[in-house]
């Protein structure tokens, strides 16, 4: 699903946010990345959707080769995963329905199509009821579940996530965290950023750390 | 195909609903490309009125054509008959030496003083009245050039001098609207762009989630362009009711002038064909308008 080949990444001004960084993850699994702020764990995520592009080295995501897609096929690269910021990145002037429906509706789906899955995504991170209300009367762990229904509504293969318990309580994160391995169960690619060191030990799953730009554990597949 | 019309459609209304949300700026704008459209449109019907004024000296044009002192009466009409069968003449009169100075103390007030001349001193003159109505005044001075040119003929002059010089007048005018409209045109353009740059950078945070979500630059830039087209389309409508209005409130007074020369002019307002130049054209400056800002800023607008 995602393959890193001596990975390189440079901003103006010389700061190196990743070096050197090679891994492979396969359909299907789950990986944390973890390390401190300023790692690299956003730039690494930056360069799988497409927001940047690795000075040096190779990049393959869902069998596409980054470096040779051209400008205008990255929106449609960018269809085939699924993405969780940790602020949510929600539109806040449109309505639940609205927000989760937003990828349907700039893939060019029909309407019959849109309300069906949008509703089944909806379903799936319990907030059916919930439809016709705007996000900011949600509570900040229906807000993050809101982002995930947008992620999953179009069924895509790889879900990435940013820090998505960054700003939730423990329960709160555990029901986010449970949903996407209700995802995962179901074969979907998971990869999570996150320093939510409880979780990483709550889910057994394989560990990928970054420190100053660099890879220093991964600690390979693991089967919980 | 009917799947991209059907969405074209949904953006189409979305984008009417967008400015019925927002009416008071949406008007602003309308109303500052109305006005600045109504103004080159506003000359336009003018000069076109302008111009039915000047076409309507066909009835009095005559061309006088006065010939040498003594040509006998009989070589008079012999070139009067040969004029008579020239194309593009309707008519010719003869008058005598003797019916003109006739004419020439009647209406001259000199009268008795004319009386103590020994020998007439005036020419025969044969009138002239071209045919070519709606020709214009090229096609009569030209006529007057040839008459000028028989032999026999001292000079043939053509007395709606005015006509032409009203002529190369509404020309100038017309190249000046012509101007105008290009420099106003251009104006609308910026009006527009800078409408939509507003717009575009207000829901910044909204494009850059559709970026990131696989909107392509198409899907974004649709309701942009819809929203410059409408805008363009409603100034373009409002510049011909300020120009229709505007006609209406002269047209009592323009009669009044007219009825004071003896004619029955009436203003003509812009006519079907200009008005819908009018709103095609400001649709289509509000569509680039919009075009341009797009082009501009959305690829600035990128997520990260």
């Amino acid at each position: 699903m995602i393959q890193l080949n001596n990975v390189f990444k440079r901003y103006p001004g010389g700061f190196d946010a990743l070096r050197n960084v090679s891994f492979e993850v396969a359909d299907g699994e789950w990986v944390f990345i973890t390390g401190h702020s300023g790692a690299g764990k956003s730039t690494l995520l930056k360069i799988l959707t497409l927001i940047e592009h690795a000075s040096r080295g190779q990049v393959v995501v869902n069998n596409k080769n980054v470096a040779r897609l051209p400008r205008r096929r990255i929106p449609y690269f960018r269809r085939e995963i699924g993405v969780v910021f940790q602020d949510n990145k929600l539109l806040h002037d449109r309505t639940v329905f609205d927000n989760v429906a937003l990828p349907l509706v700039v893939a060019g789906l029909s309407h019959q199509e849109i309300g069906r899955r949008t509703r089944a995504a909806l379903d799936k991170v319990g907030l059916l009821g919930k439809e016709k209300m705007h996000p900011i009367t949600l509570s900040g762990g229906e807000q993050q579940r809101v982002g995930i229904a947008r992620a999953v509504v179009n069924k895509p293969a790889l879900l990435l996530a940013d820090e998505p318990t960054g700003n939730l309580d423990a329960d709160m994160a555990d029901q986010i965290i449970d949903l996407f391995d209700d995802f995962n169960r179901h074969g979907v690619c998971v990869l999570i950023a996150t320093h939510d060191l409880r979780q990483i030990q709550r889910m057994r799953k394989r560990v990928l750390a970054l420190k100053d730009g660099e890879l220093i554990v991964d600690s390979g597949s693991q089967t919980a | 195909m009917k799947n991209h019309l059907l969405r074209h459609l949904q953006v189409f209304f979305y984008s009417l609903g967008e400015l019925a949300r927002a009416p008071l700026t949406a008007f602003m704008t309308v109303a500052v490309i109305g006005i600045t459209l109504a103004l080159p449109a506003a000359l336009y019907a003018l000069l076109g009125n302008l111009q039915r004024v000047g076409g309507g000296w066909d009835e009095g044009a005559r061309i006088s054509v006065f010939l040498r002192l003594g040509a006998s009466q009989t070589a008079a009409q012999a070139l009067a008959g040969q004029i008579r069968a020239m194309p593009g003449v309707a008519d010719v009169q003869y008058i005598s030496p003797a019916a003109a100075l006739k004419e020439f103390k009647r209406l001259s007030g000199f009268g008795n003083t004319l009386d103590l001349l020994d020998s007439n001193p005036l020419p025969a003159v044969l009138l002239v009245r071209p045919a070519n109505h709606g020709a214009g005044a090229g096609a009569a001075q030209k006529l007057a050039q040839t008459l000028g040119r028989l032999p026999g003929v001292a000079l043939a002059q053509f007395d709606l001098e005015w006509v032409r010089r009203l002529d190369a007048l509404l020309r100038l005018a017309q190249r000046g609207v012509l101007i105008l409209a290009l420099l106003l045109g251009i104006a609308v353009l910026l009006v527009v762009g800078n409408t939509i740059r507003l717009a575009i950078l207000s829901r910044r945070s909204e494009i850059e989630v559709i970026k990131l979500i696989g909107g392509t630059d198409a899907f974004i830039r649709r309701p942009f362009l819809y929203a410059g087209l409408f805008q363009g389309l409603f100034g373009g409508l409002l510049a011909w009711i300020l120009v229709a209005a505007s006609l209406a409130l002269l047209a009592g007074p323009v009669r009044n002038l007219a009825g004071l020369y003896g004619s029955d002019f009436e203003l003509a307002g812009l006519g079907l064909r200009a008005g819908t130049i009018l709103l095609l054209g400001g649709a289509a400056l509000g569509w680039s308008g919009s075009r341009l800002a797009v082009g501009r800023h959305l690829r600035a607008i990128e997520p990260g």
